[in-house]
Formats: C-alpha cells, structure tokens, sequence
C-alpha cells in the first residue's frame, strides 16, 4: 500500500483499502481558523451541544489579525467564546501564528495521521507524512459532531527529484516547474509523493514547500517521504508520536505513475498572472516593473527565507516607489528573525515588517493592490484580484527573487 | 428534471474569482454573500441572474480556496446546478455537503460552446442532460452522495443520522 492508503485503512479500522474505494475515516486532529465562525453556525444547525473531542480540536486566528474590521472583531469574540463554552485547549488566538506553520510548532502535525483543516492549504502537513486535506466548514461542523468524515482512497503519483540546486534555486523553484509541467488540475483528487536525493537533503522548511504548492496542482494529499530529519523535528515537538506505525509506502506499492525530476540546470521559476500553472523561468520576465514586494505566508514565510532575502537586503534600499512587505509566518519566526538581526537589515533596507498572519496574500487586508498594480510574492496564489484589484497582477516567485526585485523594482533575474 | 438558461464559463473558474477574499469577513448572513458573487469580473451576474439557472463550465470548476462561501453564494441566488466538464475536490464536497447539484459532463461545454445553446435540461440524480433535441448521459454521482444533496446538505443529512443512532 501507498502511504495515503497505509493511513486509511488505519483511520477506517480496516486491514487494507484500494484506490477508489470510499472509507469512514476517524480525525486526529481537526483545524480552523476565522472561518471556524462558519464552522460553529453550523455546528450550532446540526444541534448537538458538545464537539465530539474537545482536544482534537486546534483554533487560532491567522487570516485577519488584528482584526482589520468590526465584522472580524465579532468573528474572533464569537470563537473565542465558544473556545470556552466547549472547553477547547488548543487555542492560540492571534498569538502564534499562521496555522500550517503553527500546528508543526506546536506539535500537532504527526506522521500516519488525518489531520483536516478549513483551509485549502491544509496539504502542507504532509510535509511530516500527514494524511492532511482542506475541507469546507459544514463538512468540519460533522467532523466536530462525529469524529469522522468519508474519503475516496486516492491514487498516488510519485515524483522523484534528483540533482543539486544552482546557488540562489530552491524548493519554491522546483515545485512552481512541476506544477507548470502537470497543470492546475494535473494531480486533482490525488495523493502525491516526494522522494529522491534533492528531498532528502531539504530542511523541513523546504519540504513544507513543495507539500503547501502540491494544492495548487490540485492534490487531495501531498506527502514528502518520511525520514531520520522528520522524525527528529516531530519527536521535538510532540510527545505523542507513535512509534509502531511505518510511515513509508511499501515498496510494492501500486503508483498511478513515478515522475523523474531533475533540478541540476533548473533555473529560479516565476507563476506569472493569474494562475499558478502559467510558470516560465525568471529569466522571460525580467524586467517586469513591480509596486510591491512580498515576503511571507504559508508557503515562503519561514527563518530560511527571511535569512535568504536578509542576505540580499543587507546594507541596500528598496527601489524607490516599490513597498516590501515581510510577513514573518509564526511568532517563533517572528522573534528569531528579530533575534539573528534579519528585522533589523529589513526595515534598515525600508521594508514594512508586519505582525505574523496570512496578511495580503488572500486580499483581506495589508497590503491590497490597486488597478493596475504589480506584485512579486513568494505566496502561492496568484488568481485575478486574489490581492486586491481584479486588474492588478500578482507574480509568484523565491524569496531570493522576490528580495532582489525589491532592490531593482523589477522582476530580476539572479 | 430541471430545465434553466445557461451561464458559460470557461477551465479553472476559482474560488477567489467566484467570491473575492476581502468578503470572507462576512461568515452569517447569505443573502449579503451572494451579493458579492462574481463581482471582480461580472458583474452582471448578481443582477441578471434567474432562480434554476444552470452554470456550465469546463475543467477543474471552483479550484483555490476552500472558502464555502463560493458555494454559500451561488446557492443563495437560486442557481439549479453545476454540470462542469470537472471539479476541484474540495468545491465538489462543498456543493454536495450544501445540497447544491452538481454533475461531471465531459465534453459538455464545448457541446454548448458549438451548440450556442442558451437553455438547458437536467436530471442530475439521472446524469441525463438534454440540449435542445440531443440527450446527453453522463455518470450520475455516487448514491450515498445523491442522498445527501436530496436531503438537502451536510447539516439535515447528520440530523437525520442523529435521530436514528
């Protein structure tokens, strides 16, 4: 069995399961954030007074903090209320961070389990061999209620990468070139698999990349195999990692197909407007003027990509009419970037250093763009006025590209 | 069988094109929801749009977020169905677990491109689509998810289950 298969048919109570088929999953832990305020209307229509595990449960607010407007501020008022009322531990309000970095932190993300979460960019846990999925909220107001939710047992493509990165490419790259090479929809309802030498000797930062993207080609999981390196980042995290379960697909598993990658000669790639597939190496952008730079999320907001672009930033300016903005991903990043002198070299270069959260990247708040306005981001959606304008533009890049734009205020080639 | 004039879209019609992100801030109310529906680049469709339309559309229908509200919205201005040539996984979820039907036709849209169809009919319990005088059958979704949409969503669905625990 394939890793996705191995875990449902443990969550299912079954001894083996087979692509397409449909199983009634137990959840191990389920995640929300603002949009837990739809969950909970929902949960107060099923009826049922109690959440049926209130320590599977984690919360926190990440999407609009501080609270940008008074709709917001009853959003949070609400969930934390209900916070209480069902007596939900794992809670971190607006003082941790952006969920699919936290929930790692935190110790929440285990290998060989079913995490769920209302956020399509739940599939990054599965960076820690997580069977980890984005739902809606009504389907987590029934995770709440029962405990379980049903899935179609995926087929799994796996994809091998070889080869050393170029100095100033890295796992942004790769995975923007896969996702170019297979489409938006080229892994839709899918489990995917990482593995091969370049994966391995990706820090866990790096993997948690290639896993957060995999949604934008559409898969239901995305797995990076399982190693020594994970291992050691879970058991220090969380004290509750099982140690009988093999996290590692066998090696008979059934693969729908294997995809050889190879970075050796791969150059720093670009998702240009507006949509995530349409990607073309850096170098038949360039020279793209751009008004904002952004340095954060889910995706490139980790201590590895502020270390990259403080490097760059260090002891140079923005371009003048460009605004930076750096969204550090977690409050633990936050304070060692703050720590190591990166926010320093930040606002000394003239970036805006903004509090830990999803910012712009949805078009929320903090930094939306104007028609006709140009953004390069190291987030992971660039759909037409996903920040902002529907006649503004929104490129995905590295936080080596997007740091080095900011200096240029064009989209630079390394 | 219902029979509802057609809204075309074309492959990845996302979740931030069919209701933008600075209005997830609304979490109640869906009549206010389906107001902002489409808005960013049609804004004719809150306006124009008739109870039991039906939107066709091609590959990879409501890719992106996982936002309910993308659903919540359509819902809400009385839309009949979707027939898509395909659905991002967790749209397709999101419409059965609010009862909106959906159906997988492939082929379908450039059918009605060609046709210059402006009305069709649909069984989507039956996967039959009518087309003026051509009839389509396509797979109908699974039965136990057919269920859950005549029920009316997610919510009446565990209701029901509740009661006979």
């Amino acid at each position: 069995m394939t890793l996705a298969e191995k875990i449902l048919a443990r969550a299912s109570g079954k001894k083996e399961v087979t692509p397409g088929e449909i199983v009634m999953a137990k959840v191990d832990v389920a995640m929300s954030h603002e949009n837990a305020d739809v969950v909970l209307r929902a949960f107060r229509q099923i009826g049922v007074p109690k959440v049926w595990n209130p320590d599977k449960i984690v919360l926190l607010f990440d999407h609009r903090v501080p609270a940008e407007c008074e709709k917001t501020a009853e959003t949070h008022k609400r969930i934390r209320e209900f916070v209480k009322e069902q007596g939900i531990k794992h809670f971190y309000d607006m003082q941790a961070g952006i969920c699919h970095q936290v929930l790692p932190e935190k110790g929440h993300t285990r290998p060989g389990e079913v995490l769920v979460g209302t956020d399509s960019h739940t599939t990054t846990h599965g960076a820690f061999g997580t069977f980890s999925t984005g739902i809606g909220a009504t389907e987590m107001a029934g995770v709440w209620t029962t405990g379980e939710i049903w899935f179609k047992v995926p087929t799994t493509i796996k994809i091998e990468v070889h080869g050393k990165f170029k100095p100033g490419v890295s796992a942004k790259d790769i995975i923007l070139h896969i996702i170019g090479k297979l489409g938006a929809d080229g892994a839709d309802y899918k489990s995917v698999e990482f593995s091969g030498p370049t994966i391995k000797d990706m820090s866990i930062a790096s993997r948690m990349v290639l896993s957060n993207l995999s949604m934008e080609m559409g898969a239901k999981v995305a797995f990076v195999e399982v190693d020594e390196k994970t291992i050691e980042y879970v058991n220090r995290k969380s004290k509750e990692i099982s140690s009988t379960f093999n996290y590692t697909s066998n090696p008979n598993a059934n693969y729908e197909k294997v995809l050889e990658f190879d970075v050796t000669s791969l150059e720093p790639q670009v998702a240009c407007p507006h949509s995530v597939d349409n990607v073309k190496p850096v170098s038949e952008v360039k020279g793209v003027k751009i008004n904002q730079a952004l340095l954060g999320s889910c995706t490139n907001g980790r201590l590895e990509d502020l270390e990259v672009a403080a490097k760059i930033l260090n002891g140079k300016k923005i371009a003048k009419g460009v605004r930076m903005l750096v969204i550090p991903a977690s409050w633990e990043i936050y304070l060692k970037a703050m720590q190591n002198g990166y926010l320093e070299t930040f606002i000394k270069a003239g970036a805006l250093v903004l509090n830990p959260g999803c910012g712009p990247c949805l078009g929320a708040h903090q930094g939306i763009l104007g028609a006709g306005e140009v953004c390069v981001s190291t987030t992971n959606r660039n759909f037409q006025g996903r920040m902002g304008s529907s006649e503004s533009f929104v490129y995905l890049a590295s936080p080596a590209v997007v740091s080095t734009s900011a200096i240029t205020g064009e989209i630079t080639e390394l | 069988m219902i029979k509802g004039k057609i809204w075309k879209f074309g492959d990845n019609i996302n979740t931030d094109v069919i209701y933008p992100g600075r209005w997830l801030k609304i979490t109640g109310d869906p009549k206010e929801m389906a107001s902002h529906s489409f808005e960013g680049v049609m804004p004719e469709f809150v306006k124009e749009i008739q109870k039991g339309d039906i939107i066709v559309a091609g590959r990879y229908f409501g890719c992106g977020s996982s936002r309910e509200q993308a659903v919540a919205c359509l819902k809400h201005l009385g839309i009949g169905g979707i027939i898509a040539e395909s659905f991002a996984r967790i749209y397709y979820r999101n419409a059965i677990n609010l009862g909106l039907p959906i159906l997988i036709a492939p082929g379908i849209s450039k059918k009605v491109e060609q046709g210059n169809f402006d009305f069709i009919e649909v069984d989507f319990a039956e996967g039959l689509i009518k087309l003026k005088d051509t009839e389509i059958k396509v797979t109908p979704l699974p039965k136990f998810i057919l269920e859950i949409i005549e029920e009316g969503g997610l919510i009446p669905h565990i209701k029901k289950n509740l009661v006979n625990l």
